[in-house]
């Protein structure tokens, strides 16, 4: 059970990003995705969940066998897949208790409703453990929050719709220190045999709080490095050039 | 009449109000515009004289007046006047009682959900099918307090003496071409008299139905409420998805004596081919208020500016509206607010939602003369626009004169973007329920204004028209 991204080649306009990139990675596992600007990280993250912005030319990506490529971005977001967005997006005038709500009675068959209390009950309890408060079920998604509301807004949503395969992007960006030791620990919490990670990120800092199983270095569209989490700390201390003079070399 | 038989049997399409029957009506005025209508409509009511003789001048006013195609859009000119049905009714009373409504209308209105809302929360109700009421209902207790809520028909022919004083005084006939039509061939609507300091605490309703093809709708409604005395009142209206044009032109009036207050609510529903040209028009006397909450969703083009002109001191004025213009339709909608005393106030919150092609126009009109004084404005419209071909447009005329009032506008236009569909996607909510839901977001803070009935009933309206307009 894993999701398998094979030989994928993906453009933007006429300009290529991702040049034949291969990864894969499974249920209980966490897999890191680091690498400089510009190396087509968040691309990859979009492309897994089903922007359209982007177009795939080539290659394939399942989840547990089934084509994602072939669904439409919620079809993908209702058979388990989760991404946490690098800039979530506001939705003047939508609760957040109204936005959840929806995504969650969106994957119930047609004609059955959410058990309001039941649904309350668990936001409350799931919002008290990243430390929200109450008044946060009232306000518009993502309206006038600060950077760290928003990325604890990704991880409330995470928690709520338990999706069998998450995408984090870069939601360490932007977060104090505080804030990323709550939002880390909401990962962790979901940490599962049953659930995949891939958290793509620009510094080693956030591994210190989500440790991972496998780190991936991406450069020029490509994984061109694989390791275990020495990896990330190899990289801090000697930087991107030191993995692409090793690789050229 | 074979066209009248023509319509076919019962046609159910995805929305509630799209089913009609066939029609059998026992009064028919027959195709077309003339000094014979006329006579036909005030001889089948049985009418005083003075009505016959007020029908008569307007169709005059009528063909007098000219299009306002130089304003308003040339739409207008696909309007036959000479292939319309001006007045078809089955000829019996308006049944006090469910049982007693003819089967085929009883079975619209209930599909319709009339009675059930009856019982649940209404102080009373009207349902008009075509030109005439088939059901009209208040209260006991209302009644005993001397409430009337009766049809235009029987207002004027029972009650001369309330209703004369103000009918067509405050939409004078002249005002407009379509208030001189309706003024021609007026039929059905609602009359409604709150007696002094008498509070109505729940809703009155009225459910205007079109059954019938090529037909024209032109209920005439008056509310007069007296000193201190209180009412809300609300309408809905549907009609079936006819292959022609259908019109519905109507002519509201209200009467707020000193302090009192109406509320007067519109949800309309209306097919694709219907054009709605209505009047709507309010004075409100020293420390009133009057306050129209519109929501427009449907019809081929909607023309409405529901006013306020605010007569005495301290009077009040809100104009509440939310129009949503789907492919091939265009929502011109607005406000007017008359400020004709010292220390008067009004407000106009509009907001409009473009999808496709469709079309929203606000027009506003805020007037308050020189010699009057601390009188305040404020005027806001907001228009949403999903995908790139929709239009809107808005032509605000604020006229302020002298120094001692305070008015603020303020406008803004904004589109529901691919990367916030995106989100709301990647959390699993098809396109058309991620429109939906952005489109009540940014209605949400004027829908909570709707009675609670009537604000889930409209996210349902939404839900649909998202639905429809996504492929």
């Amino acid at each position: 059970m894993s999701i398998e991204i094979s030989d994928l080649k993906v453009n933007i306009g006429d300009q290529p990003i991702i040049k034949g990139l291969n990864l894969t990675f499974p249920k209980g596992e966490v897999h890191a995705i680091m690498g400089p600007n510009g190396s087509g990280k968040s691309t990859l993250a979009k492309v897994i969940s089903g922007h359209e912005d982007y177009e795939v030319i080539g290659g394939k990506i399942t989840m547990d066998g089934v084509d994602l490529l072939e669904m439409e971005a919620d079809e993908r977001s209702r058979e388990g897949l989760f991404m946490a967005f690098q800039y979530p997006h506001e939705i003047p005038g939508v609760t957040n208790a109204n936005f959840i709500r929806a995504a969650l009675q969106a994957r119930l068959p047609k004609g059955e409703e959410l058990d309001a209390v039941a649904y309350y009950k668990q936001l409350y309890a799931e919002m008290d453990k990243l430390e929200m408060d109450r008044k946060f079920t009232g306000r518009a998604v993502n309206e006038g929050f600060s950077g760290g509301e928003k990325k604890r807004n990704e991880i409330l949503q995470m928690a709520m719709l338990k999706p069998s395969y998450a995408v984090l992007d870069e939601t360490d960006s932007g977060l104090d220190i505080d804030a990323l030791k709550v939002v880390s620990e909401g990962v962790n919490r979901m940490r599962s045999p049953e659930r995949g990670f891939l958290v793509i990120t620009h510094y080693q800092r956030l591994l210190d709080y989500i440790v991972p199983d496998v780190v991936h270095v991406m450069k020029g569209g490509k994984i061109i490095r694989s390791g275990d989490k020495s990896l990330a700390l190899e990289l801090e201390e000697r930087g991107y050039d030191w993995v692409l003079d090793e690789t050229a070399a | 009449m074979s066209a009248a038989e023509a319509t076919s049997a019962i046609d159910i399409d995805r929305s509630v109000g799209d089913f009609s029957y066939p029609e059998s009506h026992e009064f028919d005025a027959g195709v077309g515009l003339t000094d014979k209508t006329i006579d036909y409509i005030s001889g089948v009511k049985k009418e005083a004289e003075w009505i016959r003789e007020f029908r008569h001048r307007a169709l005059k006013i009528f063909r007098d007046k000219p299009m306002p195609t130089h304003w308003a859009s040339d739409d207008l000119k696909e309007i036959d006047f000479d292939k319309i049905r001006y007045y078809l009714a089955h000829g019996q009373q308006p049944t006090r009682s469910w049982d007693d409504v003819p089967d085929d209308m009883k079975e619209t209105f209930e599909r319709l959900g009339i009675p059930e809302q009856e019982r649940k929360f209404l102080a009373g109700v009207e349902a008009q099918f075509d030109s005439e009421a088939a059901y009209s209902n208040v209260k006991e207790s209302l009644q005993k307090e001397g409430v009337i809520f009766v049809n235009s028909t029987e207002g004027l022919r029972e009650h001369p003496e309330i209703f004369r004083k103000w009918f067509g005084k405050v939409i004078p006939t002249s005002d407009n071409k379509f208030s001189a039509l309706n003024s021609a061939v007026f039929s059905g609507g609602s009359f409604i008299y709150v007696p002094p300091g008498v509070k109505v605490s729940h809703p009155l309703q009225a459910y205007f139905r079109i059954n019938a093809e090529n037909f024209g709708q032109f209920e005439r409604t008056l509310i007069i409420c007296d000193e201190g005395s209180e009412v809300m009142y609300m309408e809905g209206c549907t009609a079936p998805k006819f292959e022609t044009t259908t019109l519905h032109s109507a002519v509201v009036e209200l009467v707020a004596m000193k302090d009192a207050k109406i509320q007067y609510i519109t949800v309309q529903n209306w097919s694709a081919n219907v054009f709605n040209l209505v009047t709507k028009r309010g004075v409100a006397h020293e420390n009133a208020e009057i306050r129209w909450i519109d929501c427009n969703i449907g019809s081929r083009l909607t023309m409405k500016y529901p006013g306020v002109v605010m007569k005495g001191r301290k009077a009040r004025g809100e104009v509440i509206s939310i129009a949503l213009a789907n492919d091939g339709q265009h929502q011109d909608t607005g406000a007017k607010m008359i400020h004709a005393a010292d220390e008067t106030t009004s407000n106009v919150v509009s907001k409009s939602i473009s999808v496709g092609k469709g079309r929203s126009t606000y027009r506003g009109q805020v007037h308050i003369p020189k010699h009057l004084k601390g009188c305040k404005n404020n005027t806001e419209c907001d228009a949403l626009l999903i995908n790139t071909k929709s239009k809107t447009d808005t032509y605000p005329a604020i006229t302020v004169r002298g120094n001692q009032h305070a008015t603020q506008h303020e406008a803004s236009v904004s589109q529901v973007s691919e990367d916030q569909i995106f989100y709301m996607k990647q959390r699993g909510l098809s396109e058309a329920e991620a429109m939906s839901l952005s489109v009540n977001g940014f209605v949400n803070d004027l829908v909570r204004e709707f009675p609670m009935e009537y604000s889930v009933e409209l996210k349902r309206l939404i839900d649909l028209e998202m639905e429809g307009s996504v492929g």
